[in-house]
């Protein structure tokens, strides 16, 4: 692999960052916060991105995608998440659609996702559970067999953009036991089926999570994602393209906040001199300036790896998942404290990151979960 | 391109012909590496008339200019050398200070007699180098430097020491800063003088480290006569080489980091194979799992830190100016390494407390020394301190 960026990703993440800083400033995270905005992100600016061809990155070309890679995936995230941008990039296009793409029928693909890349419809995977932590397989929500197809019980937590989404695939057992990697089969459920009630859940971020309840919902074996008793396995696959495409939200947001920083230590004066003349604030500039430069490598070497079918793209995708998560935690916590009481206001923007860090850090497996992934992968 | 082809065909034939057939098969062995000089040890018979027959080409040194008796090869032709020599898998015929460090600076600021006169006996590997900067005032304030100078008709009369010069006893000539003015600013009033170790007065004294003998020595000089026009750039002009030199020799720590590999090979490593042998596995997992998870930290950190490496190169193959991240490798790479012999202390346990003597394994008697040596790398070549003021002023640009 080549860690360095061609002209055509040089010219994207230019054009991604234009229209971030347009038409995207970290104000707009805020208003919807302020407003209690159900949806918590923008339509029309989600319309407008899909326009860009943003959306299209990482479909086929029979699917209606540009067949571009994870390479390209991460400039866009990295930017977003530079101003925070919560339009939903993550679950609609790479956990569902690519879910879709993956495992979904003609029938299904044709159905949704053209309207997908079109921005006209947002879908999303309903896969965690409460106590689940970051194991997919510990999930009580069961589909039963029927004459005409499964009936759904069960519930899901914090499912990214689920409140407003025109359709979820939600993960559930059809066979074995809890824990168990078989067993598990993803059913794509439309929003208007009956015995489902969406629920919106108040995270620190602020972003659209939802609680999502199953009461006797029934599908059709048509709406079956992937292979029965083998969805499992699937969601591992698109949850692994999501914590890349993650990854380089986080770099984005890192970097943001290490620039704030930097910033303010140039121009805060105290005891008559800026303060980043100070050697003891320096070196902590110097260590997290570290941090940025090394997860930015662990992003674009794990997008890479994906795009190159690397034997072995697990450990490269644990690698910058473990990093990210905790440089943006160093990063925004270094970030509250240099910026002193300022920081700790809530006019201040870098809480959002600070917030947003957190989230970021326990979506997908946090730094432990992927150290032992790792551990594992590398069999020890 | 016929020509380069040309050239490699002869190269293979010379090699083939005469490379010795016992150093084949060595480009690796660290042992093999030879440095040259009066005093040094022969690392394998074969190793002088290796050098002798590449020095005669200019091989060397093969992109060094013919006239002082170099090879005069372009970049081309020069990979295609190397290529043939990794072919046979043999070890370069020289290494040292004067191919990294002082040999580039000589070209850089050296008169035409002194180019003529250093650089043929460093190439053909007759004069070993040793580095006369910090003293015991002057470490991380290099510019410190208090050792005197003085003009006496044709010569400069040397006092004063320096401190933690490298091979110091094995070394044959001396690059050294010396301070020739007490009125300016300390930087102004530094020269670079080049020095024989065998003049009266000069006295070298090993310096024994926690981790036991070392490289290092201390340097006396005592009323050490030293021709004038053994100055390299102008009097008081020496401050400016020196940093030139630290550039060379960043260049060849990068160079030494760049050669290694990420990790994510699936082969064992030395530390995985330590901890399956001192802790062992329950359910296939090491059986401690805070030294588990230590375990892959450390390797997310390495491999991280390679990456970063390869994507500074990458850049530079891709014809961009090598990015600010070049900044990192130092301070990053020697805190990383203390993070891996710390955790392989952790690793082997009470095995690792043995000094010498009976009941420890040869590896085990062997760590705590490599241990102990490392908490010296965030110390040499400009401490860890040092390294991030260098990041804060020249990459973030914050005010002194």
């Amino acid at each position: 692999m080549e860690l360095v960026l061609n002209e055509e990703q040089t010219m994207l993440a230019q054009t991604v960052k234009n229209f971030i800083t347009d038409n995207s400033p970290i104000n707009r995270m805020r208003q919807l916060r302020d407003d209690k905005d159900m949806l918590g992100y923008s339509k029309d600016i989600w319309k407008q991105m899909a326009d860009l061809g943003w959306t299209a990155i990482l479909f086929s070309e029979a699917d209606g995608g540009l067949e571009l890679g994870m390479a390209e995936t991460v400039l866009v995230t990295e930017e977003m998440g530079r101003n925070l941008a919560p339009e939903p990039y993550i679950s609609s296009i790479v956990l569902a659609g690519q879910a879709l793409a993956k495992g979904g029928s003609k029938e299904l693909r044709e159905q949704w996702l053209g309207s997908v890349i079109a921005g006209d419809a947002v879908l999303t995977v309903a896969y965690q559970e409460k106590g689940g932590r970051y194991d997919i397989t510990k999930i009580k929500t069961t589909a039963a067999k029927t004459a005409d197809g499964y009936v759904i019980n069960g519930e899901k937590v914090q499912v990214t953009d689920g409140y407003g989404a025109d359709a979820m695939i939600v993960s559930a057992r059809t066979s074995g036991n809890d824990g168990d990697a078989d067993g598990i089969t993803l059913f794509l459920v439309p929003r208007d089926a009956a015995g489902m009630t969406v629920t919106r859940q108040w995270r620190l971020d602020s972003r659209n999570v939802a609680l999502v309840a199953f009461k006797d919902v029934k599908v059709s074996e048509a709406n079956i994602v992937g292979t029965v008793d083998k969805g499992g396995q699937l969601l591992g696959q698109v949850i692994d393209l999501a914590t890349v495409a993650l990854c380089g939200e986080m770099l984005g947001g890192m970097n943001f906040a290490f620039n704030h920083m930097l910033a303010y230590m140039k121009e805060r004066v105290q005891f008559n001199v800026p303060i980043g003349s100070f050697q003891a604030l320096k070196h902590r500039a110097a260590k997290m300036y570290m941090e940025v430069e090394l997860s930015r490598s662990v992003v674009m070497a794990a997008a890479r790896a994906v795009d190159e079918e690397n034997a072995g793209k697990e450990l490269f995708i644990s690698t910058a998942k473990a990093r990210c998560s905790d440089a943006y935690i160093a990063v925004t916590n270094e970030a509250v404290q240099i910026l002193g009481g300022n920081g700790m206001t809530d006019e201040e923007n870098i809480g959002f990151y600070m917030k947003r860090a957190r989230v970021a850090e326990m979506t997908f497996g946090d730094a432990t979960y992927h150290k032992d992934r790792f551990a594992t992968l590398k069999g020890y | 391109m016929a020509d380069l082809e040309e050239f490699r065909a002869s190269v293979r034939s010379w090699l083939e012909a005469n490379a010795p057939k016992s150093l084949r098969g060595k480009m690796r062995d660290p042992a093999a590496a030879f440095w040259g000089g009066k005093k040094t040890k022969l690392p394998y018979p074969d190793s002088k008339p290796w050098l002798d027959m590449m020095a005669e080409r200019g091989w060397t040194i093969p992109f060094w200019p013919k006239e002082y008796g170099g090879g005069g090869l372009s970049k081309e032709e020069t990979k295609v050398l190397n290529e043939e020599l990794a072919r046979l898998e043999l070890p370069p015929p020289l290494t040292g200070f004067g191919i990294t460090m002082i040999g580039p600076t000589i070209l850089q600021y050296g008169t035409e007699e002194q180019k003529k006169l250093y650089i043929p006996q460093i190439i053909k590997g007759e004069i070993r180098w040793c580095q006369g900067y910090s003293e015991p005032n002057a470490g991380s304030d290099l510019a410190n430097i208090q050792t005197k100078a003085v003009v006496d008709g044709d010569d400069y009369i040397v006092n004063g020491q320096k401190i933690w010069t490298s091979f110091g006893d094995l070394s044959d000539w001396i690059f050294m800063l010396v301070r020739t003015n007490w009125e300016v600013k300390k930087q102004a009033g530094i020269t670079f003088l080049l020095a024989d170790m065998e003049s009266k007065g000069v006295e070298v004294r090993p310096i024994k480290l926690i981790s036991g003998a070392s490289p290092f020595c201390e340097v006396f000089f005592e009323d050490v006569r030293v021709p004038r026009h053994q100055i390299l750039n102008r009097e008081n002009g020496g401050w400016e080489v020196a940093r030139a030199l630290l550039g060379h020799e960043r260049t060849m720590i990068a160079n030494t980091f760049g050669g290694r590999q990420s990790s994510t090979e699936t082969k064992e490593n030395p530390m995985e194979a330590a901890a399956k042998k001192y802790i062992g596995l329950q359910d296939g997992k090491i059986a401690d799992d805070a030294i588990r998870q230590r375990m892959a930290q450390n390797q997310i950190d390495e491999q991280s830190f390679l990456l970063t490496v390869q994507r500074n190169s990458d850049n530079i193959k891709a014809g961009h100016r090598p990015g600010p991240e070049t900044s990192i490798f130092k301070v990053y790479g020697t805190e990383l390494n203390q993070r891996r012999q710390e955790l392989m202390l952790s690793i082997f346990g009470p095995e690792c407390l043995g000094w010498e003597g009976d009941g420890f394994e040869k590896n085990e008697l062997d760590l705590p020394k490599v241990w102990l040596r490392s908490r010296g790398n965030t110390l040499e070549g400009g401490s860890s301190e040092i390294q991030l003021n260098i990041i804060a002023k020249q990459v973030l640009g914050l005010p002194d």
